[in-house]
């Protein structure tokens, strides 16, 4: 092994004096780090950094984009068929509910209208995809495969097919940052579907877990109870389902319930979220959404929300 | 000795590439026993080749691994930082080090920086980790051994090819 010479080392090192650079450079990144978690000023620094990562990310997302792609292009017609089948029945269920909710629909708006209170109907959302790249391994924050390019903002909501997924945290020009609803930081605003009964559902660290800490010993809750969005808060539009009451226990001497529920959306094995800009109609939707227009709070809410954030 | 500084760019690889595995899906089993494989790549080339990596190649890891991850931009440069310099300090004593020596050298290293990250979570106000932090680092001392093999081949390739090296 050559190792070179020691004395070599010795001197490049001490001309150096790595002792003194360590601590000018541990005191400057210190400094950095207060910046960065205190304060905004570093958002586009940050920004760039990222979009300088993004190649990378892709590269590592790659190998499993690719795998999906060779399992679609390789499966069997019988495969597919039956898939097709599936999905068609599903499209017809839906539609079959769909054609209630589209009267539904007008007759809560022209009920709103009457109350004189603005109505948040439909909302546009975007299919977008989670890229299999692993972030913090002890946060439960992912990557969306899109970006301010596609109008994303920080603060939008994400859900799937089943519920609710999380919240942008950073966006970025082609990609942006989500944090999940389970993640020990993340709280959000929810409400019992049943009896209204407000409350918020806090991450728990654990992707199959929420928990309802402020509940009262006296909260009407069962298990199997659904809480959905409130819509307290802005960020998340109301109604949508989060998650389903799993454990209530009350122990002695304790003033708040122990209360914890499973989410809906199944966050350990999605690809395809969706986001969402509340109060913004489908593009499709808007000719026959124009009356509810009329009230212009929502949509305008939500188009301000979208330029705030560059 | 940077007569050809462009002959270098194999171990920036190796770096760049040890933090980019770093955010490689695992599954939630795995994920547990990931190990922290830019920090190993830092340790092995500040101690093996002192004078041309040290400080600002492992800030320079640190905070790739920063945006990467998604932290607070700094958090894994100064962790990196600390124990580059910690290695530069000692590496004339711990590259001399029988294998299961230097593997007890970097368990130690490893867990350093498992606790400044640990400790920047504290007043940084993120909740605590948990186990997986710990059981990480045990992983990467277990897993020393196979990385420094891997390390070797690649700088003794480097060395072959230019003698000035080392």
């Amino acid at each position: 092994m050559a190792l070179g010479t020691p004395e070599s080392d010795q001197r490049g090192l001490r001309e150096s004096n790595p002792g003194l650079r360590a601590v000018i450079v541990c005191s400057l990144t210190i400094v950095l780090m207060a910046v960065d978690s205190r304060s905004e000023m570093l958002i586009d620094v940050r920004r760039l950094l990222a979009a300088a990562a993004y190649p990378v990310q892709v590269l590592i997302d790659s190998p499993v984009a690719v795998g999906r792609w060779l399992g679609e292009s390789l499966a069997t017609r019988s495969q597919l068929s039956t898939e097709n089948a599936a999905l068609r029945q599903q499209i017809l269920e839906q539609s079959g509910q769909l054609q209630r909710l589209a009267s539904l629909a007008k007759e809560n708006a022209r009920l709103r209208a009457l109350l004189e209170s603005t109505a948040k109907i439909s909302d546009r959302v975007l299919v977008t995809e989670i890229m299999s790249v692993d972030m913090n391994p002890f946060r439960h924050r992912v990557i969306v495969n899109k970006g301010t390019d596609d109008d994303v903002f920080v603060g939008q909501a994400l859900i799937d097919a089943d519920g609710v997924v999380g919240q942008i945290t950073r966006d970025r020009v082609f990609s942006a940052e989500a944090i999940l609803i389970t993640d020990a930081e993340h709280a959000l605003p929810v409400e019992i579907l049943r009896n209204r009964l407000r409350s918020i559902a806090v991450g728990s660290g654990q992707l199959d877990q929420l928990s309802l800490p402020f509940l009262p010993r006296n909260a009407d809750v069962v298990v199997g109870d659904l809480l959905v969005t409130s819509g307290l808060g802005g960020t998340f539009p109301a109604g949508y389902p989060v998650g389903t009451i799993t454990a209530v226990n009350s122990t002695t001497g304790e003033p708040f319930l122990d209360v914890t529920a499973r989410p809906q959306a199944r966050l350990n094995r999605i690809r395809e979220v969706l986001l969402i800009w509340p109060g913004d109609p489908m593009p499709i939707e808007a000719e026959s959404e124009a009356p509810v227009q009329g009230a212009p709070g929502p949509a305008a809410d939500a188009t301000a929300a979208a330029e705030v954030s560059p | 000795m940077s007569r050809r500084p462009s002959a270098v760019w194999p171990v920036w690889f190796v770096l760049l590439g040890a933090a980019a595995l770093m955010s490689l899906p695992l599954p939630d089993s795995l994920a547990l026993v990931r190990p922290a494989l830019a920090t190993m790549a830092v340790i092995y080339w500040t101690m093996m080749w002192p004078a041309r990596f040290g400080l600002a190649a492992a800030w320079l890891v640190g905070l790739t691994l920063d945006v990467l991850q998604g932290d607070i931009l700094g958090q894994h440069a100064l962790a990196l930082t600390v124990i580059a310099y910690i290695t530069l300090r000692f590496h004339l004593q711990i590259r001399i080090f029988p294998l299961w020596q230097l593997t007890g050298a970097v368990f130690a290293l490893l867990a350093l920086e498992a606790f400044i990250h640990f400790w920047i979570d504290g007043v940084a106000g993120n909740p605590p980790a948990g186990p997986g932090r710990w059981t990480q680092v045990l992983a990467g001392g277990i897993l020393w051994p196979v990385v420094m093999a891997i390390m070797d081949r690649v700088r003794e390739r480097l060395e072959r090819r230019d003698p000035s090296f080392g």
